[in-house]
């Protein structure tokens, strides 16, 4: 089920009106009883994979919990007859039976997605290089449907999993309340991924009702559809005909496939998410943002702070810092400063780490190889981008008129290209078309397609184009105001009146200028694939 | 803000949204006034007075065959057809049962030719027989009957749903006739009076298997066990038509259920009585075969009259003022559209009195 299914629309609205209604210890209830329906609606089989995570989640971490807690009275009784060596032993051996505990649940969940997900991938490139010594489909390659939203659960219950390991915050008790955690219906879809300790209170807590609030979550569920049904499922179609037919749309054609696939997939997802902390927000359970004007970055690791913000917090928080600091890695940080001098080794330990966590960010977004290049490119800029920092603060303290504005938007504009590039290799899937096709946009300039009506070719008619334009000029003015503050309490504040007409226009203008209904292929959520 | 101020702008805001989608339905749905008029004609039947002594159901081989103008003139049978284009015979049924709500007419009669088309066919088929019905049971479950894979029947009581994207189309038709349709048909009738002989019609190819489906037969007997609660004489036919071709083991099938039921059955592709009723498919006929214009379906509906006077012993209801007046205004139209036609013939070549060279790029209606 997709955020833009009338049967979802309507079981929303049923759901929030019923959430008021109901006495307040009931409501958690009545979201897990939506949650289970709504993921059950993706195919019940699907509901295992979610339990054997919901289960296998809540014995361990009760058990590190029990653990810790056996730890710290054993502590407590012996505290005078231990030496200090003897309670730092005693504290080792306890952590690592809690570390290996830990490891299995990660193992069990983290190897259920791998096999789902990436078991195909796996089985097909072993087949290739059992082929390379004349063994051809050496091993049988496993059709699993992925289960919707699996990628999204796994990380956020693991990252609650560490958290508890970590002592950060105690174990949930109730079974079916940390069920609630890891399927709430809102995010299963496209994330965010949230924390437990940020989502847990609001969401078990029975909200009340609070009409400013069920306002702007409501406004900004229509913002999320307009962004998703006027824009990106409007544009869809041509970027589909620009990559489905490279031979006859490279050069200009190429560059333009850039530009929109990137105004869908920005609309798409950031659309995706507006619908769900606007769900959040009605409910009064305020769920984490995943975007920040990311188009207005300087450079791509600005960009990546602003992109998809949950899942970066979470690689940085669950992998890239204890890889940086786990054993091998200092070891290995040892070595590098003995054998390749101090300059250089002390940036090894921080590009393996940082190579790792962008080789998974990449496998993260999908089981191909035009994903892991995809993120191994985007490693590499990253790092030579903070290589070169010396240099462009030289530069800046040189040149002053790179301080200015103009030169700020020059920099928006750079880094959103260098994004567009990077995100060919996620839009034609395919690695060796995707440098062919880069190549194509220095070598073939075809630029007589711009004005000869070759656009209008292209799945668009002049109509879309004008509803693009003006769409994607009220998503760049929206930004813009954003930057200030919340644009919807801006408007409130001015005139409720005016807001009030906002919230009914933005409805019009997805019930009429929505790409959706017969004669269009309404799409899925582009990060629900992944 | 107070509670109550809240509660009031909340109603303001669901309130405008609703009447601002409101109108706007209104506006982007089609009008069907210059163009594909056949849209307008299930509708239409809500304007008549729910006074008559027969009512047709099924396809354009009704709506376009068989004229009510010329039963009541020549008979004074009061006759309304329900019938739209491609109408699927659950669509047929439902129409009936809608019908029934309103009034008990003597005689029910039904063409047989969509007795070949087992499952949902044709999205915008299904929009002209069904947008037009009243909302009811029978519409409910007509849609449900009648949905093919990607309709919803969301967008048949929100039809927004469907023609959201013709605000990009929308022509001075669809302002003019915001409010309503202007009278337009003749008791359901579709007149022609252009020409067309019927000229190398091809035969039928052999099918693998004649039987019609299982669904057609469980509506067929639906209809006829409605029309036996509620007193209602079911007459089936074939109309006249040349094509779509109707193969003999159909008619086979079609005449071994009307005996077994003791329902009349009548073929007019019968060769007698093609004969009889005077048909002459070089005159008689507006495109090539597949329907009667105006002169082949006057003809028709003498010879029908007769037979519904004859047989189920209608009387002749010219007499009674009220319905007199209510059909002399049909008439009258019909009639001046008659003459308006042939002008229009005469002087630009086509029915609708469209210079040539518009006609020419204008797009052909199916």
């Amino acid at each position: 089920m997709l955020f833009t299914d009338s049967a979802f629309i309507i079981g929303l609205v049923v759901l929030c009106v019923t959430y008021f209604l109901i006495p307040k210890k009931f409501r958690w209830m009545l979201l897990l009883a939506a949650s289970v329906l709504f993921y059950a609606y993706s195919g019940l089989s699907n509901l295992l994979y979610i339990a054997a995570t919901t289960v296998s989640t809540y014995f361990v971490t009760r058990k590190l919990d029990a653990m810790a807690g056996a730890r710290k009275e054993y502590l407590a009784a012996h505290k005078s007859e231990m030496k200090r060596e003897e309670k730092k032993a005693y504290k080792e051996a306890a952590n690592k039976r809690r570390f290996r505990l830990l490891v299995g649940l990660l193992v069990l969940n983290f190897g259920i997605l791998a096999v789902i997900k990436y078991g195909a991938f796996a089985m097909r490139n072993m087949n290739a290089l059992a082929g390379l010594f004349g063994n051809d489909n050496a091993f049988p390659i496993p059709q699993f449907l992925l289960p919707m939203g699996i990628s999204f659960y796994t990380f956020q219950t693991m990252g609650y999993a560490i958290d508890v390991y970590r002592e950060k915050y105690p174990h949930e008790k109730n079974i079916a309340k940390l069920g609630l955690f890891v399927s709430f219906f809102p995010q299963l879809i496209q994330g965010p991924i949230s924390r437990y300790d940020e989502l847990s209170e609001p969401l078990y807590a029975g909200n009340g009702f609070q009409p400013r609030r069920v306002l702007f979550g409501t406004q900004r569920i229509l913002w999320g559809y307009c962004k998703k049904m006027i824009l990106a499922d409007r544009i869809l179609p041509a970027v589909t005909v620009l990559i489905s037919d490279p031979e006859q749309y490279y050069g200009v054609y190429a560059f333009l496939g850039i530009l929109y696939y990137m105004l869908q997939l920005y609309a798409d997802f950031t659309g995706g998410i507006d619908i769900t902390i606007g769900i959040g927000q009605v409910l009064g359970i305020p769920l984490a943002e995943n975007f920040e004007r990311p188009f207005f970055s300087k450079n791509i690791t600005e960009y990546w702070r602003r992109w998809h913000i949950t899942l970066n917090t979470w690689f940085k928080d669950y992998l890239f810092y204890p890889l940086s600091v786990c054993k091998p890695m200092l070891n290995l940080s040892k070595w590098s400063r003995e054998k390749l001098g101090k300059t250089i080794g002390k940036y090894v330990p921080v590009y393996v780490a940082t190579i790792a966590v962008w080789f998974l960010t990449g496998l993260w977004h999908g089981a191909a190889w035009n994903f892991i290049v995809w993120g191994l490119m985007n490693a590499v800029v990253i790092l030579i981008s903070e290589r070169m920092t010396p240099l462009y603060e030289k530069f800046h303290a040189k040149y002053k008129w790179s301080n200015t504005r103009a030169y700020d938007g020059f920099q928006a504009v750079r880094t959103t290209l260098l994004m567009g590039c990077l995100r060919m290799f996620d839009c034609y899937r395919d690695v060796p078309m995707t440098f062919k096709m880069f190549s194509s946009m220095f070598t073939s300039f075809n630029f007589h397609v711009l004005w000869d009506g070759s656009l209008m070719k292209l799945s668009l008619t002049g109509w879309d184009y004008m509803i693009l334009l003006i769409g994607t000029g009220i998503l760049l003015t929206a930004s813009l105001l954003g930057r200030r503050g919340s644009v919807r309490k801006m408007v409130l504040d001015r005139s409720p009146v005016l807001s009030c007409v906002l919230t009914v226009a933005m409805f019009l203008a997805v019930l009429i200028f929505g790409a959706y209904g017969i004669g269009y292929d309404s799409s899925q959520f582009i990060y629900n694939q992944f | 803000m107070t509670k109550k101020k809240v509660v009031q702008s909340g109603v303001a805001m669901a309130v405008s949204a609703a009447v601002l989608t409101a109108a706007a339905q209104r506006l982007v749905q089609p009008k069907y006034m210059a163009d594909v008029v056949e849209g307008n004609l299930i509708a239409d039947y809500y304007k008549s007075g729910f006074d008559h002594d027969v009512v047709f159901v099924g396809d354009c081989e009704c709506y376009e065959n068989f004229s009510p103008v010329t039963l009541w003139e020549k008979n004074g049978i009061s006759s309304a057809i329900r019938g739209s284009a491609q109408q699927l015979i659950w669509q047929s049924y439902y129409l009936l049962e809608d019908t029934l709500r309103y009034e008990k007419p003597d005689v029910a009669v039904f063409n047989v030719l969509s007795m070949k088309y087992d499952t949902p066919q044709n999205e915008a088929y299904n929009r002209m027989s069904i947008e037009g019905m009243r909302w009811s049971k029978s519409k409910a479950d007509c849609i449900r009957a009648s949905m093919t894979e990607e309709e919803s029947f969301l967008s048949y009581v929100f039809p927004i749903l469907r023609y959201h994207s013709r605000w990009n189309e929308l022509t001075a038709e669809d302002f003019r006739y915001y409010f309503g349709a202007k009278p337009n048909f003749f008791s359901g009738y579709y007149l022609r009076a252009d020409i067309k002989a019927a000229e190398n019609v091809p035969e039928g190819r052999p099918l693998t298997d004649y039987s019609f489906g299982e669904t057609c037969w469980e509506y067929l007997e639906k209809m006829r066990v409605l029309c036996e609660e509620n007193d209602v004489k079911l007459l089936l036919i074939k109309a006249p038509s040349l094509y779509p071709y109707w193969y003999d083991e159909w008619d086979a099938q079609i005449t071994e259920y009307a005996a077994a039921h003791n329902l009349p059955y009548l073929n007019f592709l019968d060769e007698k009585r093609i004969a009889e009723v005077g048909i002459d498919f070089t005159t008689d006929t507006y495109d090539g075969g597949l329907h009667m214009n105006v002169y082949g379906a006057e003809k028709l509906s003498v010879w029908l009259g007769e037979y519904l006077s004859e047989e189920f012993s209608l009387e002749d209801r010219r007499k009674e003022p009220e319905l007199a007046a209510y059909w002399l205004d049909i008439c009258v139209r019909y009639h001046t559209e008659f003459e308006k036609q042939k002008e229009n013939l005469r002087i630009y070549g086509n029915v609708k009195g469209i210079p040539e060279k518009e006609e020419e790029n204008g797009t052909p209606k199916e």
